[in-house]
């Protein structure tokens, strides 16, 4: 019996060292792009990234804040699609969702299947941007970052098993009282699917948040570039910095710039708020992500 | 006759039978239902502009594409599949094919190992603190977008300071020029989407190996298995439909690979275009930087088509291994 015991400790040793040493490579990444923002140029140049800073300066997000519009202005636009995006998002797909979850409305399974259709075929590449670009004109327009991934199948179809789960009954009563559609859906039903938003809703807003594909493919105008494209183009070229910094003394800063680090410093702006959400984000998802594994 | 047996049924008569159609017609449907109509339009419209228009729209890979004339208005290819000849005399589309399909089957086989082995371990885990903990910080890299794991890479991989090169300059060795070798990169691309979406991809098997019913555990351990028989025996047959019905759906999209993850690692790296180049990054490449619509339009229209094929067959075998768990 003890040499069961011990047989038992040592295989559970095992596997937490195995998922221990997996959870530390998960965060290393991370560890190193924070040491790196704070490093000094030296540092990185002579003895390249590492996981403990020799040395801490926040000059290169003093740069950051001072130095180009562009920064704040990327901020500002990742900012303004997706609180715009999501809001508009989770409130056009749950309206889907109802109309396709409403049992009495004869045609629902039509809607369904006009929505699955979506999930099956796609015109690909080529078609849909020709659309956006040559009939809908969202080339270099906020919309084009906002309007594309608003009605998205899937998360109606999340929102709609959902409302399924609500009994009939609810919807019978308040007709009954006189409610109309409208107001059931506000008044009634809303109230009822904040599990099913919050989730759909994060999804979303991440989808918005971590999108540059948009950017990439109808965004030339530099000042409607997304935070992401932003670091993006930065981590391929750092001259861009210099040349659209704007304060006077930014152009005495900038003969030395610390590229490297400044490289670091944004992309840890970046994922900032995604970091700092994630302990009150994480368990949305995962309960979204049973939802939608149980209903396939 | 029929109808007399069912004349106490006023609908079934012919008359009546039409006066029922017409009052629950969907003209009639649209005036009391008016409301519910309007709450669809918003996404019904988007859907039309942003999937269906695009849909009719793959029409111009047969045609000699005019961006002036727009996709009706183009004139049709002469001949009609100049475009898909032209695409298929090219060696860069058939590379994009073949290292379309063997990375992505590269990437499924080994998310399918690491997954399940994940989700067996973290199952097998006594301290709850830890099992949440770890499951934490592994889901963590999911959240990030690839263009942070493309900085992350760069981190990690660059030839001058990158922390790679200095452990290996350290051990006495030539620093690895990475983003020119293209012979590592399969690797390189493999670990990277294994580190983002490996916490992710080991939820569901979690919460199917939750599922099973520990009397089973009970009995097999009475009978006197090991913790490794009895997930030999227990937890991996009762994962199995599962497991085969991620894979045949993950199949389903072999042709389409991850745009946002090759784009950023890779991004114009040519050097490495040998074992990178895919099908959606040529189609990117045509359309925006050379501006070869044709053979984009061309390459688009062969990746939709066999990849709804690959859609329905995959979902049709899923189907027949568990019939819940189809999409549809």
């Amino acid at each position: 019996m003890p040499v069961k015991i011990k047989r038992i400790s040592i295989s559970q040793t095992i596997i937490v060292v195995i998922i221990s040493l997996f959870s530390i490579a998960c965060l290393i990444p991370f560890l190193m792009v924070i040491t790196g923002s704070l490093a000094t140029e030296n540092d990185i140049i002579n003895n390249g990234y590492s996981l403990f800073p020799k040395s801490v300066t926040l000059m290169s997000y003093k740069i950051l804040l001072l130095g180009s519009n562009r920064i704040i202005d990327a901020y500002g636009i990742s900012l303004l699609v997706t609180v715009a995006g999501t809001v508009l998002s989770v409130f056009l797909t749950s309206l889907g969702g109802y109309v396709m979850a409403r049992r009495s409305f004869k045609y629902r399974n039509i809607l369904s299947v006009y929505v699955i259709i979506t999930m099956l075929f796609s015109g690909g590449l080529v078609p849909w941007y020709i659309v956006c670009v040559n009939y809908l004109h969202l080339k270099d327009t906020i919309f084009a970052m906002i309007l594309p991934p608003l009605a998205n199948a899937f998360n109606m179809f999340l929102i709609r098993n959902f409302l399924l789960s609500i009994p009939e009954d609810i919807y019978e009563s308040a007709k009954m009282d006189g409610a109309s559609e409208y107001r059931i859906y506000y008044r009634l039903i809303m109230p009822l699917s904040k599990p099913v938003l919050a989730t759909v809703g994060l999804f979303v807003a991440l989808g918005y948040w971590n999108d540059w594909f948009l950017g990439l493919m109808f965004v030339d105008k530099q000042e409607l570039q997304p935070l992401q494209l932003l670091l993006r183009t930065l981590v391929s070229n750092v001259e861009f910095l210099r040349s659209s910094s704007n304060a006077a003394d930014m152009q005495r800063i900038s003969a030395q710039l610390p590229s490297e680090s400044i490289k670091m410093a944004l992309t840890v702006v970046t994922i900032g708020p995604i970091v700092f959400l994630y302990p009150f984000l994480q368990r949305y998802f995962v309960q979204g992500l049973m939802v939608g594994a149980v209903k396939g | 006759m029929k109808l007399n047996s069912d004349v106490n049924k006023p609908q079934s008569l012919p008359a009546a039978a039409a006066v029922y159609r017409k009052r629950n017609g969907f003209l009639r449907d649209l005036k009391t239902n008016h409301s519910l109509y309007i709450m669809f339009l918003p996404v019904g419209i988007l859907l039309l502009l942003f999937n269906y228009w695009p849909l009719a729209g793959l029409i111009i890979a047969f045609k000699n594409f005019d961006f002036s004339k727009g996709i009706f208005g183009s004139p049709w290819a002469q001949p009609i599949l100049n475009n898909f000849d032209y695409l298929l005399s090219s060696d860069a589309a058939s590379r994009a094919v073949r290292n379309t399909i063997l990375l992505n089957g590269l990437f499924i086989a080994v998310g399918l190992v690491f997954e399940v082995g994940l989700a067996l371990m973290l199952n097998e885990v006594r301290n709850k603190y830890f099992k949440r903990i770890t499951q934490s910080i592994t889901f963590l890299p999911f959240f990030i977008s690839w263009i942070v794991v493309g900085v992350f890479t760069y981190n990690l991989l660059n030839y001058e300071n990158g922390a790679i090169n200095r452990i290996v300059e350290w051990m006495g060795f030539q620093p690895i020029d990475f983003y020119s070798e293209a012979s590592l990169w399969p690797l390189i691309l493999t670990i990277a989407i294994r580190w983002k979406v490996t916490g992710y991809g080991t939820i569901i098997y979690l919460a199917a190996l939750t599922g099973i019913d520990n009397s089973y555990y009970e009995a097999a351990s009475i009978d006197g298995a090991s913790r490794w028989q009895q997930i030999r025996y227990i937890s991996i047959p009762m994962l199995k439909p599962t497991i085969i019905i991620l894979t045949l759906l993950a199949v389903g999209r072999i042709m389409n690979a991850d745009f946002g993850m090759f784009y950023a690692m890779v991004g114009d790296a040519s050097l490495l275009f040998p074992t990178t180049d895919v099908i959606d990054t040529l189609v990117y490449r045509s359309l925006r930087k050379s501006g070869d619509i044709g053979m984009a339009s061309a390459a688009g229209f062969i990746q939709s088509v066999v990849a709804f094929v690959l859609v329905l067959g995959s979902n049709y075998a899923a189907r027949k291994v568990d019939k819940d768990s189809a999409i549809f």
